[in-house]
């Protein structure tokens, strides 16, 4: 692994907050908690983890109905993200947005969109308002496959490349594994592409395409699509691929595997229907063994960590069951500033 | 005072908004349409041009653009046109600029403009000649500003920039060259305020955008006939002025809203409701609308004219409101 010892070590540790805090979350819809259909970033969480240690504290970002994960990764409060999936007043958004548009922007975020194909017009926007501001701020936008279906998105590249606009379109592609998708990735009942940075890539759009379940990968090609951006040179396209978590599919979430860290030295523990994805496609087991074996972590370290989230996932889920609801006589507010 | 065209009072809200506000820019500048008077962008588009973008024909994408831009401290006034197209970019509006506020609790502000050209313009037919603002009223979260006097529009244009939250400006192809008193200063016009633009004793005429004109006109035959109508523009639909509407209607007992917009759910609908809701007592006789019918708008003259909202529809409906018994 090429990985800086503290830069492997800071991506691992937002992995793992984002994985414990969103089995917590299916957990506590099977307690039933909160009711709403909701998803979940298990099995993104290199992705999401790599891109976020790339970024400074000013710049923006901009996600989907899957924002737990960057939520989470960002290094925002669990206590008020869980809260507010748990619809509390004390969450990020008093319950007003829930899982779907979990939003934080005093860590730089903007509006949540769960309208697929929403987040990267409003991400090509705030890059848009960062250069007509002339400040040195990059935006992301993170956002699934499915979302390049969407004729937005397509005019936004082109408005973004023309323009020259600082923003790095992070494209999740977790359609492996999912309903109707292909061998190789792409789900040809719903795009005639075999490959999504095609259509960056017709408009000048530097593209990168990249393992997502690959931290080190991942962290190289958001710190060169940032620092494209910041000298100014316009828009940068990443797909990360991803094989989709058995738990997510086909599209209730259901804690299909739960996470043994031990299992990443001691593959005979990998039992049960979904091994292989396990064995192969787990971002978590595979940062764990590639930091121990590059001698960044030993596996009581690993170990230690693993334990310090679970406990700091426990604390907030305490904290969002005990909140309080929101005041119905509130109801009206926050609609205009 | 001095006297400029509505467009030029346009021209000069905006030259004072870049003076003002360095966050302050320009999606789209053909603002003032694409008549003769799109001239007086010119010297703006010369001095500006560092803050001036003209979009590729994405409207979806410029709402959208507009909206994160302004999620992101900028103040971008973007133009989307002809108000038929605001269809195009329906989602990031009602979607995403409307409800971004509430959905993160009044943690985030979008002072985006949006403008449009709305309406009946002449030989626009069914897809150049919308009028989406009924529509948005009914997406709560956007601010809607709808003048009709040079006067107003500088001053209300000043106002929806400073605005924090989305608002879509509502602009009329043939207001452009009506010509008024226009201070040569800054200043703003309030929104929320109605104005009455003509002081009447006998029925209340509530009138927006061009439609203002044909009520004046109206009130002017009317008067001949000794019928004094007072017409009132409400100059804002989201905030609206309910309290002065609901005086006029309490001192003159009558009412008829004239409104391009369409008969069903549309602003005369809405204000309709409010004063047989809120002032059923100051009525003496039933409210009548002078709206668009629910028809597609045809192209050819006789036939748009049939479904336009004219100063004889708005003077026969007074008379019948005032001799109703």
């Amino acid at each position: 692994m090429t990985l800086d010892r503290k830069i492997g070590l800071s991506i691992f540790d937002r992995m793992l907050m984002i994985r414990h805090f969103e089995e917590a979350v299916i957990r506590l819809y099977k307690d039933g908690h909160f009711a709403s259909h909701y998803h979940i970033y298990i099995g993104q969480e290199a992705t999401g983890a790599a891109v976020l240690e790339a970024l400074s504290d000013k710049d923006l970002i901009c996600t989907t109905h899957r924002n737990h994960g960057h939520i989470i990764g960002r290094g925002c409060d669990p206590n008020r993200a869980m809260a507010e999936i748990l619809g509390r007043a004390t969450g990020f958004n008093g319950g007003r947005s829930g899982t779907l548009h979990l939003s934080d922007p005093s860590r730089g975020f903007l509006s949540t969109s769960a309208v697929v194909g929403g987040c990267p017009g409003l991400a090509t926007g705030a890059a848009y308002g960062i250069k007509t501001k002339k400040e040195p701020r990059v935006a992301v936008g993170f956002f699934g496959d499915g979302a390049l279906e969407e004729g937005l998105v397509i005019e936004s590249f082109n408005i973004a490349a023309l323009w020259k606009l600082p923003v790095v379109y992070v494209c999740e592609n977790n359609a492996s594994g999912a309903m109707g998708a292909t061998q190789g990735g792409y789900p040809s009942a719903t795009t005639a592409t075999d490959s999504f940075t095609r259509l960056p890539a017709a408009y000048g759009i530097h593209c990168l395409k990249v393992d997502g379940t690959d931290m080190t990968a991942v962290h190289t090609a958001a710190v060169e699509a940032v620092q494209r951006c910041r000298a100014g040179n316009g828009p940068v396209f990443i797909e990360a691929f991803t094989m989709r978590w058995p738990g997510s599919s086909p599209l209730w979430p259901e804690l299909a595997t739960v996470t043994d860290l031990e299992e990443a030295w001691d593959p005979s523990r990998i039992k049960g229907p979904y091994a292989e994805w396990l064995r192969n496609h787990d971002p978590l087991l595979r940062a764990a063994r590639e930091l121990s074996s590059a001698g960044h972590a030993s596996r009581d370290d690993i170990m230690a960590r693993d334990k310090a989230a679970r406990d700091r996932i426990a604390e907030a889920c305490e904290f969002a069951i005990a909140s309080p609801m929101p005041d119905p006589a509130t109801v009206g507010q926050h609609v205009f500033a | 005072m001095r006297k400029t065209s509505y467009a030029a009072a346009i021209a000069e809200a905006l030259r004072i908004s870049f003076v003002d506000d360095p966050s302050f820019s320009l999606v789209g500048s053909y603002v003032l349409g694409l008549g003769p008077k799109r001239a007086l962008m010119d010297p703006i588009r010369a001095e500006f041009s560092d803050r001036i973008y003209d979009p590729p024909i994405s409207e979806a994408a410029i709402v959208s653009i507009g909206a994160g831009a302004a999620m992101a401290g900028a103040r971008p006034f973007v133009d989307i046109g002809t108000g038929s197209f605001t269809y195009v970019g329906w989602s990031p509006l009602v979607n995403e600029a409307a409800v971004a506020r509430h959905m993160s609790n009044g943690t985030l502000k979008v002072p985006i403009v949006y403008h449009i050209l709305h309406g009946l313009r002449g030989g626009g037919a069914a897809q150049h000649s919308h009028s989406p603002q009924a529509m948005l009223w009914n997406a709560a979260g956007i601010e809607i500003v709808i003048p009709s006097s040079p006067y107003d529009v500088k001053g209300l244009m000043r106002s929806a920039i400073k605005s924090n939250n989305p608002t879509m400006f509502v602009n009329h192809a043939r207001l452009m060259d009506v010509e008024g008193d226009v201070p040569e200063g800054d200043y703003i016009v309030p929104l929320g305020h109605a104005d009455i633009k003509r002081k009447g004793r006998d029925i209340t005429v509530i009138a927006t955008s061009y439609v203002v004109h044909a009520a004046l006109s109206a009130a002017e035959t009317l008067a001949k006939e000794g019928i004094d109508a007072e017409v009132v523009d409400p100059r804002t639909l989201v905030p609206l002025d309910r309290d002065v509407i609901l005086q006029s209607v309490g001192r003159t007992g009558r009412l008829v809203v004239a409104d391009e917009t369409n008969l069903s759910c549309g602003i005369a609908s809405e204000i309709s409701a409010i004063v047989a809701e809120h002032g059923f007592k100051s009525l003496k006789a039933p409210i009548m609308r002078v709206a668009r019918p629910d028809i597609p708008t045809p192209f050819s003259y006789p036939l748009e004219q049939a479904i336009t909202p004219t100063a004889e529809k708005i003077a026969e409906a007074v008379r019948r409101t005032v001799k109703w018994s």
